[in-house]
């Protein structure tokens, strides 16, 4: 029997997009996985909501192929199966939460229970407001509880934590762990990199809509693995920098900030060449710098 | 194998019942959140029902004395009606469709799992709703107050007329809501409503406007529903029904069509 790993639950395969001149996604190919997390990280402009739309069927492709539980993306047949949360979709202002709720839930075949839906999303007070009265927390609260109330199997999350307090967040984030848990599928794109941390299984990092690093978060953070070397120290730059193992040196005020490939080798020559030497900490790069390193070598 | 061919079809039927069911239960939730969106807006509301009941006021009641013929106050009520049966086609879809497009929802609506059609035929449904609220307080109010009398068959075919004579109005709602941004669509609605509902004499009777004007008339879809409602109340003649009924029709299917086209084309 195959195992989910080897069962995208969407994929798209050498997926070529354009508006007009301009290439938005330029041979893409990318798969999520049943039971995780994917987290979709790049710049702005790198291709992360046209992915989106193609694996909704929003757009079509133009070359390549887009496939969504087992179906081509965008039939009834998958969205009674998907659940969504656009980054960019304002629900009418004089509706009450109840009201959207009911409604989004009357669409699918077997929904969550609408009361069990509003606690998890952190709405249950608001039931008979109307959504324009909202906060914008609340209003992305509401469009999350949205996305869950039909029970999905592939759920898309896109930049689902804007405007959120810390608390809305982690409750956002428990949710997610649950439904996971229970092997659904999800694609979320975020710009928070700790986001991608706390919750994701696996990363793609697109740039120019080309993926251009795939794998689990701890992968892609070591990707060229760093480390960072911080200091108090009178030593010069220019010195530091052609010690082997050192990738780059920077001073903030007092602060000698050194990275590199291995931190032994350059924190023992540190401490002989500067016996005042003060506060030393070495710590391991995280996703963050691994992004922009990935991103910067792509563009 | 006759029996599993026979056991299939078994249970296929009641798959397909069920999924009719449901197409209806959806469409029945769909168009009753959309009432319950339109009647919270005063921006369709008073148009669509207060309007044509305020100017029948004004012009058919109160200015009433001035003609004082049971004939004039008849013909009034045909024009409002018609009056407010083009605002309920034209802004319960143009504007809603215009801001749900320019707001993201009917991408969202888009991924939704909600039947393709549903969301328009909802907003169609309850045009037609509204169109048939503001006839029927139009008709009391003219029957009470302006001592109009007419055959319960007259007055029937008067509500039919307000319900499927907003289709047209619907089509057109919709082609702007199409292509119009959701700032804009209000202003071109208006822009479209109300000079083309002078221009077609329900606001002055035709021989008033300067001659050139007057015989544009027949280019305004709202013309030709006035001269169907003008029939229905026993005040105009009769034999260009049928090519009334025509125009109304062509009109609607060409402007369905240009916004299927418009709502097709990927942004």
């Amino acid at each position: 029997m195959p195992s989910t790993d080897e069962i995208p639950a969407a994929s798209l395969t050498g997926v070529l997009k354009r508006f007009g001149e301009q290439v938005a996604l330029d041979h893409l190919t990318l798969g999520i996985r049943a039971g995780e997390v994917t987290a979709l990280l790049g710049p702005n402009g790198a291709g992360k909501s046209t992915t989106i739309s193609l694996l909704l069927g929003l757009i079509p492709p133009e070359a390549g192929e887009v496939r969504v539980l087992g179906e081509r993306a965008g039939e009834r047949a998958v969205r009674r199966r998907t659940g969504v949360m656009l980054q960019r979709a304002a629900l009418p202002d004089t509706l009450r939460v109840g009201e959207l709720l009911r409604l989004v839930r009357g669409y699918y075949p077997s929904p969550r229970p609408l009361v069990e839906v509003a606690e998890l999303a952190g709405i249950a007070a608001q039931l008979r407001t109307p959504y324009g009265a909202l906060s914008g927390g609340q209003q992305r609260r509401v469009q999350f509880a949205l996305a869950i109330c039909g029970n999905p199997q592939l759920l898309f999350l896109d930049e689902p934590t804007t405007g959120l307090d810390v608390e809305a967040r982690e409750s956002l984030w428990a949710v997610v762990r649950e439904l996971t848990a229970r092997g659904c599928a999800i694609l979320l794109t975020t710009h928070h990199l700790e986001e991608a941390e706390a919750l994701a299984q696996r990363v793609a990092v697109i740039v120019r809509g080309r993926v251009v690093s795939e794998g689990t978060v701890d992968e892609i953070r070591s990707t060229g693995v760093r480390r960072r070397i911080r200091c108090v120290s009178e030593l010069g730059l220019e010195e530091v920098r052609t010690w082997p193992g050192v990738t780059g040196v920077t001073r903030d005020a007092r602060w000698l900030d050194i990275e590199s490939s291995a931190a032994e080798p350059v924190v023992l020559r540190l401490l002989a060449a500067d016996p005042a030497l003060s506060e030393l900490e070495v710590r391991r790069t995280g996703l963050a710098e691994a992004f922009v390193r990935l991103t910067r070598e792509a563009a | 194998m006759n029996s599993s061919i026979a056991a299939s079809r078994a249970t296929r039927e009641p798959a397909a019942v069920a999924a009719a069911v449901r197409g209806v239960r959806i469409f029945l939730l769909e168009a009753h959140t959309e009432f319950l969106r339109l009647v919270r807006a005063p921006s369709f509301s008073v148009p669509t029902i207060a309007f044509p009941l305020l100017f029948y006021v004004m012009f058919g009641v109160l200015l009433g004395p001035a003609h004082p013929l049971p004939e004039s106050a008849r013909s009034a009520l045909a024009s409002f009606l018609v009056l407010g049966t083009i605002a309920a086609g034209l802004f319960a879809l143009g504007v809603t469709l215009a801001t749900d497009r320019g707001r993201g929802l009917l991408e969202l609506k888009r991924a939704l799992p909600m039947p393709r059609g549903t969301y328009l035929a909802a907003k169609m449904a309850m045009a037609m709703v509204f169109a048939a609220v503001m006839s029927l307080l139009l008709m009391v109010f003219a029957a009470v107050a302006a001592g109009v009398v007419l055959t319960l068959m007259r007055w029937s075919l008067m509500l039919m007329l307000a319900v499927l004579g907003v289709i047209p109005f619907c089509a057109i709602g919709l082609l702007v809501g199409s292509v119009c941004k959701d700032t804009a669509a209000p202003a071109v609605l208006n822009l479209i409503y109300l000079p083309m509902s002078f221009l077609s004499g329900l606001w002055v009777p035709l021989p008033l406007l300067p001659r050139p004007l007057a015989q544009l008339a027949p280019l305004w879809p709202s013309w030709h529903l006035a001269q169907i409602a003008q029939v229905v109340v026993g005040s105009g003649a009769q034999s260009g029904i049928a090519v009334h009924v025509l125009v109304l029709a062509g009109m609607a299917a060409g402007c369905f069509m240009a916004a299927r086209r418009a709502l097709a084309r990927p942004r």
